[in-house]
């Protein structure tokens, strides 16, 4: 007897389990949490994970995504370190906490060795910062599962080409600092392509490319100098770009060149003042100071300062808009839906973010593009803002669909279409 | 002297394979999460096992994720690049690569011992970091990725590739082991200790020092180049990474918490360490190298002589 109540109470603790199970999403986030891309990337995006999760689970957020949860289930996340083996670390997740969904990664690196894995497990999977084209370019050519929300890094590097040309900088004499591996490479292989196709047959006269992490730029701020280029392209992020900004500023190379920093809005918390006027910066996409303003971005920002005490730079924008196309993916599956279901809802969706419209518009619906904003550091009352915004659309700074961006880049953008 | 003796002492070590290769089996059966990692770690517990031989030459070898980098871009280029598939060319190749370069930089590295041999080989290994940060081509530090391989022209199917690539890599270093534990029993294995007991003593008796290290060099070259073979096989990735320090690091200390006792030793060792690695992760996202740092470091106050030390205290009782 006593047998059959314990079994009982058993069996009764195991439904339990189930239907709890049922009425949650278990969702992985693998986001840096050590190493030198902790500070800058990893945490803007954990904390902006745990807002949009606890909103959601509350049904806090604007419409359209006022609901509770993601699709009708309460959200349980799982966050892991991304500065770890990434395919081990992805598997563990997958097959062994068993979530449903993965959002997140911010390395390049740690993308391209994940993609086929993500495919390889059938697991509805978001890429929330990475850059490189080539994730669907070259290692996922045909997608079921996975997606990207955010842009990849050409919109960058074409953005700050024609930010320069339209507002009538002299590009006779053009330099670069970019950090020595993929992404600095990428970006100024890029840079150099797209101001070529403008044709502002610009000389470059320095392409400094220090080691990631240096953290010193006399040498290259020097080279800097006596090349005497009247417009400096920086593709650095985190403690480099700070350190960069520190270090040139006092020595006038923002006062003799115009520098033009892709990731330069992300300075505006820790060094905003530091910042020179004039001082070209992007968000690397419709993010942040660059964020239309509608109800999402409004409620976002403030929720995100309240809560953290301080305005979100870009990664926590893209973050953001990651989580809310999740949202978006499963709600247009309908109630009931499985992962399966959202990934094939979520292929060639439109759906609003903080940062507008995000189109999965490349990749056979796999892809968003966005465009890009630029514009002016000025300090108003010791804050950074910026003037002189020019913005361009996604379909001015992304490849058509069915074309790689490097080909894209040196056809000279067929097919863009510009304001 | 005693311990000496049985250092030297390797007429066990087809018993312990043989537990290596029947844990193997029962590692096929695993949940494919953890049978994954496993199949991972006996690719990095091949490079441990290099460094470990070289230990008992009394060298020291901090860039031995050069011959890893080696054998694991040569599987990347030769299928990725040139669209060889077959997995038996490919781990060949890795091995060839490795054991070539293992050879030329074996006739330089044979000539230094102690913190010379650790710096130069540390050197070596960096070297070839900067140049494939360099190269664009090659993906820079992004990498590259790794197709997936064939098997004599077969492509298993999607849903069984996982397993049989666990069974190459189960029986390849079970292999491994037993080549590397017949050249330990060999005369140029022997002397390893005596070349770093007493060389002078070694060179008085006949034998060139030189030429036994050359050996260790070149034998813990093809192993690892076996091992980042298997690698590349098992995550289909490659990466400058692979050839970093940091990743060298990881190998001797593998090598040092395993204990030399074994040519089993360093690949249960790589194990057991990524799993704390793994479950430190899960437990503690935040602050997960602060247990595995932990746990190392008790590793090395308990156990001075690794984790192989239990079981010879045992055999001794």
């Amino acid at each position: 007897m006593k047998k059959i109540a314990t079994l009982a109470c058993v069996s009764t603790l195991a439904l339990t389990g189930a239907a709890m199970a049922q009425d949650s999403i278990k969702i992985g986030v693998p986001v840096f949490l050590s190493g030198a891309a902790a500070g800058p990337f990893g945490e803007p995006e954990k904390n902006a994970a745990e807002l949009m999760f606890d909103a959601l689970n509350a049904g806090e957020v604007p419409a359209p995504y006022n609901s509770m949860g993601i699709g009708g289930r309460m959200i349980d996340a799982t966050f892991i370190d991304e500065a770890s083996d990434a395919v081990v670390e992805y598997r563990n997740l997958v097959e062994r906490t068993g979530v449903e969904a993965v959002i997140g990664y911010t390395s390049s690196g740690n993308c391209k060795s994940v993609a086929p894995v993500a495919e390889e497990l059938e697991t509805f999977t978001i890429f929330v910062d990475c850059g490189t084209p080539q994730v669907f370019e070259d290692v996922v050519t045909e997608p079921k599962f996975l997606f990207r929300t955010g842009p990849t890094a050409t919109p960058d590097a074409v953005g700050a080409a024609r930010y320069l040309r339209d507002s009538g900088y002299d590009l006779s004499r053009v330099a670069g600092i970019n950090q020595n591996y993929a992404w600095g490479q990428d970006n100024w292989r890029d840079f150099t392509g797209a101001l070529d196709a403008l044709g502002t047959e610009s000389k470059y006269v320095s392409n400094q490319m220090p080691q990631l992490g240096a953290g010193q730029y006399g040498a290259e701020v020097s080279a800097l100098l006596t090349s005497s280029p009247n417009v400096v392209y920086n593709s650095f992020w985190g403690g480099d770009l700070e350190a960069f900004v520190l270090q040139a500023a006092p020595r006038g190379l923002f006062a003799r060149s115009a520098v033009l920093m892709t990731c330069g809005e992300a300075l505006f918390p820790a060094v905003g003042k530091n910042i020179p006027e004039g001082a070209i910066v992007s968000a690397r996409g419709p993010f942040s100071v660059f964020a239309p303003e509608n109800d999402l971005s409004t409620w976002f920002a403030a929720a995100y300062e309240e809560r953290f005490g301080e305005y979100p730079t870009y990664p926590a924008w893209k973050m953001a808009q990651a989580v809310l196309g999740a949202k978006a993916a499963y709600a247009k599956a309908g109630e009931g839906a499985t992962a399966a279901d959202a990934a094939a809802a979520m292929t060639g969706l439109e759906f609003e973010a903080p940062s507008g419209i995000v189109k999965m518009a490349n990749a056979n619906g796999h892809q968003a593009i966005q465009g890009i904003g630029f514009g002016t550091v000025t300090q108003v009352d010791g804050k950074p803002t910026v003037e002189n915004v020019k913005f361009y659309e996604a379909e001015c700074v992304s490849p058509p669909a069915d074309m790689r961006a490097e080909d894209w880049i040196a056809s000279g953008f067929e097919g863009a279409v510009c304001e | 002297m005693t311990q000496t003796m049985m250092k030297t002492d390797f007429r066990r070590e087809p018993v312990y394979i043989a537990v290596l290769a029947l844990l193997l089996i029962a590692g096929f059966f695993l949940p494919s999460w953890l049978r994954f990692l496993l199949q991972t770690a006996l690719a990095g517990g091949l490079v441990a096992l290099g460094v470990a031989i070289q230990m008992r030459a009394g060298l020291v070898n901090f860039g031995q994720g050069l011959y890893y980098c080696l054998g694991g871009y040569a599987v990347g280029l030769l299928s990725a690049k040139l669209g060889i598939t077959d997995v038996f060319v490919l781990l060949a190749s890795a091995v060839v690569v490795a054991l070539l370069a293992g050879a030329l930089l074996g006739l330089l590295l044979a000539r230094y011992r102690e913190i010379f041999y650790a710096m130069l080989s540390l050197a070596v290994s960096m070297i070839l970091y900067g140049v494939l940060v360099k190269a664009a081509a090659l993906g820079s530090t992004d990498g590259f990725n790794v197709p997936p391989v064939t098997y004599l022209g077969w492509l298993p199917e999607r849903e069984i590739r996982a397993d049989v690539v666990y069974t190459l890599a189960a029986v390849l270093v079970v292999v491994s082991c037993l080549v590397v534990a017949r050249y330990l029993r060999s005369g140029a294995g022997m002397l390893c200790e005596a070349v770093a007991e007493n060389e002078i003593r070694l060179e008085y008796l006949g034998a060139s020092p030189k030429r036994i290290v050359f050996f260790v060099i070149v034998t813990a070259a093809g192993i690892s180049g076996l091992g980042g073979g298997l690698l590349a096989i098992s995550t289909g990735h490659v990466d400058p990474l692979m050839t970093n320090w940091t990743t060298s690091g990881g190998f001797v200390f593998v090598a040092l918490l395993a204990g030399r006792g074994s040519t089993i030793a360093p690949v249960i060792g790589f194990f057991l360490l990524e799993l704390v690695q793994t479950y430190a992760l899960d437990i503690a996202p935040n602050a997960w190298q602060m247990i595995l740092g932990a746990v190392m470091l008790a590793a090395i106050l308990l156990l001075p002589g690794g984790l192989w030390s239990l079981i010879d205290r045992r055999g001794k009782a």
